[in-house]
């Protein structure tokens, strides 16, 4: 039996459900100090001065450090440049020195003997700014940046367009809120100058790399940690300046240095996301045929451009025509500077944005047309025979090939499987009792398998037992889990007997790390090459040992024997002691060990698809948006552990109610935010998320990789603001229309009394 | 997200903790719970110099239900009151308990610390200008009682002296129909406006009512309803009517929860939802 496609049970939980996880919060060292940053407490000003001398004079208080204190003037580069586009004016320094753009912008940072301390210091750093204006929306901005993609002639197919139909939507500044809020522990070793680096889950090889040239040393010297994490979404685990700042301070007092984000300074210092202002028109034949499609966005990025550069507009502009067929399109997107947090990418980054307005839009359109909105997409998606089918465009450095697919099946298969699960009829049933309820489908595209390439270690030890050195970092999803059974199957071993170990930049120095929903893709793709190749290795020794040819021998359940011979057979165990050195079956100058590394690459992206139907119920009085039933039926190309999958679905669409219905970023006149807590940052609870319905699918392999996978991280968010924007637009009916998320009460309210939301 | 240094005392009785609450000084907190005052800590907007613990007091935890009506010990946990069982004519407030907080909040708040806590949206502190109920304060200077619908002062702000301790919580009169409803975008979340209101009627005509409600004021808000009860018909359409006339009386503030305007709105709503509630009793 093979382990891939199996629900084994993951990997992680023993450690994690018994308390024994390695969070950074839980680790202390022998003389640690505690970091606490001061931040802005106004959104743009000049800053005239920082006193930090009752500050250090408080007790317990080892060194206070201001932007003054650092060389020059260090700034966090992008990750990924895209477009072409230049952004180093835009970057953000590590603390604040002339000018403060944002409440929360790191000015200064306390280093005491307590946490206690160190926040009672921060408290008497005195800060002198002069304030300036505020720039709280996109008109009021700086662009940073402004940039088109598109392909076909756009003018001519709204010229012969029959239908035209427009909509202006603004989707709401919200973002990840991982239930761990960040930490970072540095322990510099003061005889070698090396630093060990607790925490950075995301992309630690490519961290390390950035810290080491920001702190003018080799990266050889810096080890990085990815610890376990209370989830990441695309927020944890960039480098922030904090990121800078803690291991600057371990260097230079040769001490251990810990910083614990609270969850105040996480809803103002982790990258928001999401903020963007859309209109787009599509223009249709009078027969449904879509001709054509344009998009005008502005994305609010907040004070500064920051390891992801304008990858989320990129990613809006690229993915916004979706699964179907759009002769003609044309997206422009104007990146802007305001003064709010800065931003960065979130589960499902511009698919989530572009989805919820392209499916409205697409709802709209059947409504003037007269058609049925699933007949309409269904008229326009892509067919299989079409594919791969290639968009003139790039995004994130690799072309938008789309790759084997079947969105028709998939949509027929979802609206059959709600129709199966009694939807359609629950909806008319309240619609007869006088309840206002509405269904909403929204079908999207995703991305997954970003390369360029992973790179993955697989060895044997002497016990048998399998160890991988994997890329990945392990922010929750079960990557060691999906690992391990790639492993298995690709080796001949049982899952059990695999470990793996992700993030640690010591043992896997070329690692690419967990995001873009690449790991079980690219990292899978890697692990799978190098447990081949080890499978091979260990049959080549083997046949040494049983004197016979290397195409007798078969390994399987952790052995090798001799194929039609039974008793003829040795374990891999045996087969790892012989590749020991001074093993006599070693030939001479033979590398000793049992292992090998591998490198993946691909040249595109793979695109997994799906849909989304949500039925919900408004409350007329208090504008109140239930939601009833919730499906997503998703395609994976290939299930590796199909309850993970499942898992990520369910977990992406209670973040996709929260982004639709309740999580806003709000800020005041004056840029104060106005969700610093969670009484104010509302959070969808398990009372608020119905029970999900999944329907996964395998019809789809991917060609691009050994397994045939698709990512599974994002799909399960990416049509929830559509699926649920549509679903009111539907209760609705003619009482109003949606302009933006998330939809409120109030809103909501507002939309049920004819004005728009 | 840490406290700012403080003094930390356990009281075992009342008399203790009063003597502790008049050496410590005015700056001194009780912590009864510790549900609302240590976040409140912990972001710094509140900085007690004092703690006194007095959730180890013994004799301050009980409902006692009997003809002089429903007595309340202060340190009565919410969770103990949403499980009480025959509280014939006060049975709003356990029926009212599950808007309070989460569960884990209703295992360890206490009656009369929500009631010193005084927040506006609170279900006791309305339950308790609703039903008239009598705040018994006990200080260096002995006890005193003050109702309820002259306690709450403002946000936070109520009539006990810094070296007073809330005893008990005594509402002398049952109202059999009575009833509270709130809305919130989630399950446990504040009130963004709660109504609370009790019903007399005979035959399937009013005889009178009464309306307070929580979100629109620094206080919980006793809304003037006069006569407008008087003598109509027990129906949907007369709780309509005061949940228009209440709302038209309010100018309640704006917050990202929602503009004065909506806040008005949901009054409307949850007075005539609360009245229909009460009504069924």
């Amino acid at each position: 039996m093979t382990a891939i496609g199996q629900s084994l049970p993951r990997k992680e939980d023993p450690r994690l459900l018994r308390g024994a996880g390695r969070f950074g919060d839980d680790l202390q060292r022998p003389g640690q100090l505690h970091a606490r940053i001061v931040r802005a407490p106004q959104a743009h000003g000049v800053l005239r001065s920082v006193d930090v001398s009752m500050a250090v004079a408080a007790p317990g208080v080892v060194r206070v450090l201001t932007a003054a204190d650092l060389p020059d003037d260090p700034r966090i580069p992008v990750r990924l440049t895209v477009q072409g586009i230049e952004l180093t004016e835009h970057l953000q320094p590590v603390l604040a020195r002339e000018t403060v753009r944002y409440v929360g912008e790191p000015v200064a940072v306390v280093l005491a003997e307590d946490p206690y301390l160190a926040e009672d210091a921060a408290e008497l750093v005195a800060l002198d700014i002069d304030q300036l204006p505020v720039a709280m929306d996109a008109d009021a901005g700086t662009v940073a940046a402004e940039f088109e993609l598109g392909f076909g002639d756009t003018d001519a197919a709204f010229a012969e367009a029959e239908h035209v139909v427009e909509l202006d939507f603004d989707v709401g500044r919200h973002s990840a809120v991982p239930l761990e809020p960040r930490t970072l522990l540095v322990e510099p070793d003061r005889a070698t100058g090396a630093l060990e680096v607790f925490g950075m889950t995301k992309v630690p090889v490519f961290n390390r790399g950035v810290l080491a040239s920001m702190l003018d040393i080799d990266e050889a010297r810096i080890r990085v940690h990815a610890m376990d994490a209370g989830g990441g979404f695309g927020v944890r685990g960039e480098f922030y300046p904090e990121d800078f700042l803690v291991a600057w301070l371990a260097l230079h007092t040769g001490r251990p240095v810990k910083w614990t984000e609270d969850r105040a300074e996480h809803l103002v210092a982790v990258n928001h996301s999401r903020q963007q202002q859309h209109r787009i028109s599509a223009a249709f034949a009078a027969d449904g045929r879509l001709l054509g499609l344009r998009a005008d966005v502005a994305h609010d990025n907040g004070a500064y451009c920051r390891t992801h550069g304008i990858i989320v507009p990129e990613l809006t502009l690229a993915m916004l025509p979706g699964p179907y067929r759009v002769p003609a399109y044309r997206g422009r997107i104007a990146v802007v500077l305001t003064n709010k947090t800065p931003c960065g990418t979130y589960r499902a980054p511009g698919r989530f944005e572009g989805t919820v307005v392209r499916e409205q839009l697409l709802d709209m359109a059947a409504d003037q047309l007269g058609v049925d909105p699933v007949q309409l997409r269904r008229r326009n998606l892509l067919e299989p025979a079409e594919l791969p089918h290639t968009r003139p465009m790039s995004t994130l450095g690799t072309d938008v090939v789309l790759d084997a697919a079947d969105y028709p099946g998939l949509l027929d298969a979802a609206v059959a499987e709600a129709k199966r699960l009694g939807y359609y009829a629950q909806v008319e049933q309240s619609r007869a009792a006088g309840k206002r309820v509405g269904l909403g489908v929204a079908m999207f595209l995703e991305k997954s398998g970003l390369g360029p390439q992973e790179t993955a270690d697989v060895s044997v030890g002497t016990s048998g037992a399998v160890r991988v050195h994997s890329g990945g970092t392990s922010l929750g999803q079960g990557i060691e889990t999906v690992l391990g059974q790639i492993t298995a199957d690709g080796l001949g071993v049982s899952a059990a007997d695999v470990t793996v170990i992700n993030g640690d930049t010591a043992l896997q120095p070329f690692g690419a790390g967990s995001w873009a929903s690449r790991s079980t893709v690219v990292g899978g793709g890697a692990v799978h090459e190098a447990a081949l190749a080890v499978r091979e290795r260990a049959i080549e020794v083997a046949a040494r040992i049983l004197e016979v040819a290397v195409a007798d021998l078969t390994l399987h359940d952790g052995v090798v024997e001799v194929r039609g011979a039974p008793g003829q057979r040795v374990s891999l165990a045996e087969v790892a002691r012989a590749c020991q050195p001074g093993s006599a079956w070693l030939y001479a100058g033979e590398p000793a060990g049992l292992a090998a590394r591998r490198r993946f690459e691909v040249a595109h992206m793979t695109y997994p698809y799906g849909a989304h139907l949500a039925v919900v119920e408004l409350d007329e009085q208090t504008g109140g948006v239930r939601v009833l039933r919730y499906l997503v039926a998703y395609e994976v190309g290939r299930a590796i552990n199909p309850e993970l999958v499942r898992g990520q679905l369910i977990g992406g669409v209670a973040q996709g109610v929260g982004g639709a219905l309740s999580e806003e970023f709000g800020y005041d006149e004056s840029g104060q935010p106005q969700a610093v807590t969670f009484m104010d940052y509302l959070m969808p609870t398990a009372a608020e998320i119905p029970e999900v319905d999944v329907l996964v699918t395998e019809n789809a392999p991917s060609a691009d990789n050994p397994l045939g996978a698709k990512g599974a991280g994002e799909g399960g968010l990416t049509a929830a603001g559509a699926a649920l924007a549509n679903a009111v637009r539907n209760a609705l009916g003619e009482a109003g229309s949606v302009a933006r998320l998330p939809m409120t009460p109030a809103r909501v309210r507002a939309m049920l009394a004819g004005e728009a939301g | 997200m840490k406290p700012a240094a403080f003094t930390y005392h356990r009281a075992h009785d009342v008399r203790e903790s009063i003597e502790l609450l008049t050496e410590l000084g005015e700056d001194a907190k009780i912590l009864a719970g510790g549900q609302s005052l240590a976040p409140m800590m912990n972001f710094r907007l509140a900085r007690p110099s004092a703690l006194v613990d007095i959730t180890r007091v013994t004799g301050l935890d009980y409902l006692r239900h009997g003809a002089d009506g429903l007595r309340i010990g202060a340190l009565t946990t919410h969770r103990t009151v949403e499980t009480a069982s025959e509280l014939a004519g006060f049975d709003v407030l356990p029926r009212s308990a599950h808007w309070v907080g989460h569960y884990p909040i209703r295992c360890r708040g206490t009656f009369g610390g929500s009631i010193a806590h005084a927040d506006p949206t609170s279900e006791w502190c309305l339950l308790a200008v609703l039903l008239e109920a009598n705040i018994v304060l006990a200080g260096p200077r002995g006890q005193r009682t003050v109702p309820a619908t002259e306690f709450f002062h403002g946000f936070f702000a109520t009539a006990a002296e810094p070296d007073e301790l809330i005893v008990e919580i005594h509402f002398p009169e049952p109202a059999r129909q009575a009833a509270l409803t709130e809305f919130a975008q989630r399950q446990g979340d504040f009130a963004i406006v709660a109504a609370a209101v009790r019903l007399s009627s005979v035959d399937g005509q009013c005889t009178g009512g009464r309306v307070v409600l929580g979100g629109v004021d620094p206080r919980p808000l006793v809304v003037d309803i006069s006569n407008a009860l008087d003598g109509a018909a027990v129906t949907e359409s007369t709780w309509d009517a005061v949940g228009e006339l209440v709302a038209g009386q309010l100018d309640p503030p704006t917050d990202a929860h929602g503009s004065g305007a909506y806040r008005k709105q949901l009054a409307a709503t949850l007075v005539a939802r609360a009245f229909a509630e009460a009504a069924a009793r």
